[in-house]
This record gives C-alpha cells, sequence and structure tokens, in this order.
C-alpha cells in the first residue's frame, strides 16, 4: 500500500465510506498486523517521530515526540488512554470530515496503532453533534473491526487488548481543545486545563493520555507499513509526508485534496479549486482556517508549509484554505470571524470573554458606519494582549491572528468606514 | 420519570468510563432525542439516575448549545452562520427561512414544526451555504427555493 495518496486513493467514486473488506483488499490492517507481530511500541513511536508527522489538528506539535512523553515502562500499572479529536469546528476546516467519511478504518487502524505505541487500553473517538452522519459511518465501521477481531482482547494472536468507546459530544468549539476535552469526557464543563501538569503525564481521569487529531492518527498506518523516510520524502520542502488540504470561499470547486506537504497556495486554489468564480479575484486567504494570520494574494506562490507560512507572516494551522475575493467586505469578515471566538469563548478567562466581546463589538461598529478612530487603538490593544501567556488556552491568541493581519492588510477598509461612516463594499454577487 | 428504555441506554453509556458523572452529557443527549428537550423534571431524573447534584447537571446542559434547556419545535433547523457560509450569502438564507416561516431565530413557529438555531461552522464549507435540520446536512441550500426541502419535515 505504498501508494502517494494513502487516505484518498481509493476512495469510492460514489462518495460511500470504504468498507472493511474494501480496506482490506488495497492493504488495510497490514500494518497493525506488523506492528502487533513484530514491534514493540517503542518502535511505532520512533517510526512516527522520525517521519516527521506534525499534529494536523492545527498547533502541530510533533506526534512522535508527544507520545514519547508517555510513560511506557513497566513501573507504571495503571491504565493510559488515548483520545482521537473528531471536534472539527474551526471555520473553513472539513478535512476531518473527509477524512472519516471517505475511509473510516485509515482512522481506526491509526487509533489501534498509537494506542499500541503508548500501551494505552482504552480509545475513546470524541466527534462533535453536528457530525450525526460521520458519526453513523464511525458506528458502523467500529462494528466491522469488532466484528473482524481488531478490537477487544488478545488482537490478532497478540497480549495487546484496546476497547474504542465513541462519544458524541453536544457542542461548543472549546471542546477541541486537548485539555478541555479531557474534561468533556470527564464529564465537567469542558473548560480548559491548566498546563503543567500536561496529558501525557495527567489526562484523562489524571492518567497518562494523548489526544491525536483524526488526521494525524489517519496517516500512522502507512508510516508503520511504509517507513518515516518514506512518508518524509513525499512532502516537497523538508516537512514531510501528504496532506489533506481544502479551499472554500468563493472558488469554482470548493473541496479538499490529499497532495504533498508543501503544495502551494496558488495550485491549490487555481489547479484543484478551479480558481475564484466568475468575476471575482482572490484578495488574501487565510491558509489554515479561522485563527490564522491572512497572507495577501501577491504572496500566493508561499507553499502549504509551516516553514513557509511562517516565513510569510501566518502560520499552517489546519491547512484549511479560505478565500476572501475582492467584492467580499474584509471587515465584514473579520467581525463575522470574531463573532464566532466571542461567542465560543467558554467564559473561564477575564482576557477571552470580555476581550473578544469588546472586538466584536468594534468590529460591529466600525462595519455599521458607527466607527470612530479610537475603536482601531481598541482593536490593536486587544492584540497586543490577548496573547497565549496572558489567557487560559489559545481560542484568543488564535483569534487574534486574522485579526492582527487584517489591521495591516485592510487598513484603507478600516480608514475607509469610520470616514464615510458605512460600508463602502458590495458583499456577494 | 425515566422510561426503561433511557435509563437502559444511560447504563450502557455509563459502562464505558472511569466515573458515572463521565456518561452525563451522553446521557442527558438520550433524554432529549426521546422528548425534544430536557425540562427541569428530566434533568433532576438524570441526576438522580447519575447519582450526580442536578446543580452540576445543569452546569454542563447550560454550557453545550445543542442540549436544549426550552421545548422545540418537530424539526429545528440549524442554520451556518460561519465564515464560508457568509461569504456565501448565509444572511439570505436566514431572512429566507425568518420570513417563510415567520419567525426569527432562536424561535418556533406557532404549530410547533420548526425552530430555527444559528449554529457555527458545520464542516460542509464546500457545500455552503450548509444547514442541518433534525441533525441531517442540507448543502447548496437555495434560499428562493425552500420548498422542497422543508416539505421533507412534515
Amino acid at each position: 500500500m505504498s501508494n502517494e495518496r494513502p487516505i484518498t486513493a481509493h476512495f469510492r467514486a460514489d462518495k460511500a465510506p470504504l468498507t472493511l473488506e474494501e480496506y482490506q483488499s488495497f492493504g488495510g490492517y497490514q500494518a497493525l498486523r506488523k506492528a502487533l507481530s513484530g514491534m514493540q511500541p517503542k518502535e511505532v513511536t520512533k517510526s512516527v517521530l522520525d517521519s516527521g508527522l506534525a499534529g494536523r489538528g492545527g498547533a502541530g506539535f510533533p506526534a512522535g515526540r508527544k507520545w514519547g512523553f508517555v510513560d511506557v515502562s513497566d513501573e507504571y500499572a495503571g491504565p493510559r488512554y488515548l483520545v482521537a479529536n473528531a471536534d472539527e469546528t474551526e471555520p473553513g476546516a472539513f478535512k476531518d470530515r473527509f477524512i472519516m467519511e471517505g475511509n473510516p478504518h485509515a482512522l481506526l487502524e491509526g487509533m489501534m496503532l498509537a494506542s499500541y505505541a503508548i500501551k494505552a487500553r482504552t480509545v475513546y473517538l470524541f466527534i462533535r453533534a453536528e457530525y450525526a452522519r460521520t458519526a453513523d459511518i464511525m458506528r458502523r465501521a467500529i462494528a466491522e473491526a469488532e466484528r473482524a477481531g481488531y478490537l477487544g482482547t488478545r488482537i490478532l494472536g497478540s497480549g495487546f487488548d484496546l476497547d474504542l468507546h465513541l462519544h458524541v459530544s453536544a457542542g461548543r468549539y472549546i471542546c477541541g481543545e486537548g485539555s478541555a476535552m479531557l474534561n468533556a469526557l470527564e464529564g465537567e464543563r469542558p473548560t480548559p486545563r491548566n498546563k503543567p501538569p500536561h496529558q501525557t503525564s495527567s489526562g484523562l481521569w489524571s492518567k497518562p493520555t494523548v489526544v491525536n487529531n483524526v488526521e494525524t492518527l489517519a496517516y500512522v498506518p502507512t508510516i508503520v507499513e511504509n517507513g518515516a523516510q518514506w512518508f518524509k520524502g513525499l512532502g516537497l520542502s523538508g516537512e514531510g509526508g501528504v496532506k489533506i488540504y481544502t479551499v472554500s470561499g468563493r472558488v469554482q470547486r470548493p473541496g479538499a485534496w490529499e497532495l504533498p506537504m508543501g503544495t502551494t497556495i496558488e495550485e491549490l486554489v487555481e489547479d484543484h479549486a478551479g480558481g475564484m468564480r466568475i468575476g471575482l479575484l482572490p484578495r488574501a486567504a487565510l491558509p489554515g482556517g479561522g485563527s490564522t494570520a491572512f497572507v495577501s494574494a501577491a504572496h500566493f506562490r508561499t507553499r502549504m508549509d509551516d516553514a513557509s507560512l511562517r516565513a510569510a507572516g501566518s502560520r499552517l494551522g489546519t491547512g484549511t484554505l479560505i478565500l476572501l475575493d475582492d467584492q467580499t467586505c474584509p471587515i465584514g469578515m473579520l467581525r463575522n470571524l470574531e463573532h464566532f471566538y466571542a461567542q465560543e469563548s467558554c467564559g473561564w478567562c477575564t482576557p477571552c470573554w470580555q476581550g473578544l466581546h469588546w472586538v466584536e463589538e468594534a468590529l460591529a461598529a466600525i462595519e455599521e458606519g458607527r466607527g470612530v478612530p479610537e475603536d482601531l487603538e481598541i482593536l490593536r490593544w486587544h492584540v497586543d494582549r490577548l496573547r497565549p501567556d496572558h489567557t487560559f488556552c489559545d481560542l484568543a491568541p488564535g483569534a487574534m491572528e486574522p485579526l492582527e493581519s487584517g489591521l495591516e492588510l485592510f487598513r484603507e477598509d478600516f480608514l475607509q468606514h469610520i470616514e464615510q461612516r458605512g460600508c463602502p463594499w458590495k458583499r456577494g454577487a | 420519570m425515566l422510561t426503561d428504555a433511557e435509563k437502559r441506554r444511560i447504563d450502557e453509556v455509563r459502562a464505558l468510563y472511569e466515573t458515572q458523572s463521565a456518561a452525563s452529557v451522553e446521557a442527558l443527549r438520550i433524554v432529549q432525542d426521546a422528548r425534544g428537550w430536557v425540562s427541569d423534571e428530566t434533568l433532576r431524573d438524570v441526576a438522580v439516575h447519575l447519582d450526580v447534584s442536578p446543580a452540576y447537571l445543569e452546569g454542563l446542559a447550560t454550557f453545550y448549545s445543542m442540549i436544549f434547556r426550552r421545548p422545540v419545535g418537530r424539526h429545528v433547523i440549524m442554520v451556518c452562520d460561519s465564515i464560508c457560509c457568509w461569504m456565501d450569502r448565509s444572511e439570505r438564507l436566514i431572512a429566507a427561512l425568518s420570513e417563510r416561516l415567520g419567525i426569527g431565530l432562536g424561535e418556533t413557529t406557532e404549530d410547533d414544526r420548526f425552530t430555527l438555531l444559528p449554529v457555527v461552522c458545520l464542516g460542509a464549507c464546500d457545500q455552503a451555504p450548509a444547514m442541518l435540520i433534525d441533525w441531517q446536512l442540507h448543502g447548496n441550500v437555495d434560499a428562493e427555493d425552500l420548498s422542497t426541502v422543508l416539505s421533507l419535515y412534515p
């Protein structure tokens, strides 16, 4: 199964999810067999570490390094947990749904391999409430895996036992924050936790835990089967592997594609998404979902990998690109984004629940023609202060990324709204 | 009072976690899916069954946007108002639904058929504008032709 599109190469034309039989016919579950019959857990971790696989949930932390923090020695005899984060709620992100609905067993096999690597005996798939169809698909796939003996006790004749449970959530973006997700699973109000301690030493019910994004886990089988160097070699610019990129906004063909890490914004937008709709030009893009900084159209030759995007003033995040076209008001776009973040604030820390409220108010005033120059100072004041060392989690700092870049990039639009006491832009076609 | 079926389903979920309270949010969904919403009495009954405090359970129920602590209609419409749907005119869709049903966001039609709610990014950005009706995704919704989609929900 050493193909260059490990997750999507065999997607069905009718868009139905691959069955277990189909997945196996393309080599699925060979990685699990390989691991359980001849690899130590630490070898699986090393393979993932050497592959350079970075967390695909937005933070980009190396997956193998996170796994390596878990104490897998025999001195610790208690439970360990893996949690698969399928709470995908970042504006513009639909890559995890795309993976689960097309190739659910890639995720399941990845969950099993990750559990084996960190010696977890219980793994939870945490899925957002709104992904009802996706949850049904995962339920059926889990049942198939159970029937085939890939879950339960003495899997494939090995000493490895694993229980896999689906947890369906009930809304709120903050549940996707790893430590808040642990609180959610424990039945607590899902506000984030103070760190340290980190999840790998004290996570679910204070046990060693790893929370990984769906896409991160879905790439583990191919890495274990084909090797770290092979996966690394699939990337275009040093950061290894392939990735599910998405493009949304007013393009001809919004969608998701599995492509080498480092594909340029231009290629994504023009070659895969078909360019902008007739009569529209691209103005800027958020490369990695709502909480990343704008990259202007002049820089669309930038590669969609973290190092290249950081050099361009942004970051990879989820790699789910949102286009801003030249006939959509950028102030309106920022207001919509900040409304989302303000609403989704969990309410725990003052800079976030209060700060994002004032940010939204200032943007609303400016968009509606009630803005004054001091409102720009209010926005800059918050950009300066809602930073990771001032807030309890990264929700508010993330919210500031599009705003900070927008204040610079759309300076003229801001001034026009204030001076002309209204929105000079047409909002839609 | 919880039905035997509700209690059974809650007990199945309870067994999947280290503690009883971990089953709380799924227990709330179980009773909500059966009754449409979670009343004060139902909340207390769930709390008793899970052996947790009602105040604690209320804290969860009010945090989660998909747990309804007020009655809803037979069918719940959730329209995405986040960025990609906004760019593809979710405001126009919301206005069209609002006008057609004669209700605003957060309200229920007089005949109890529909409740209309906003929802955050549904992860259907390739099908904007999008909405859920009874948890079923409808993408590329045409604000000028709502009859067909609404007729699926009598």
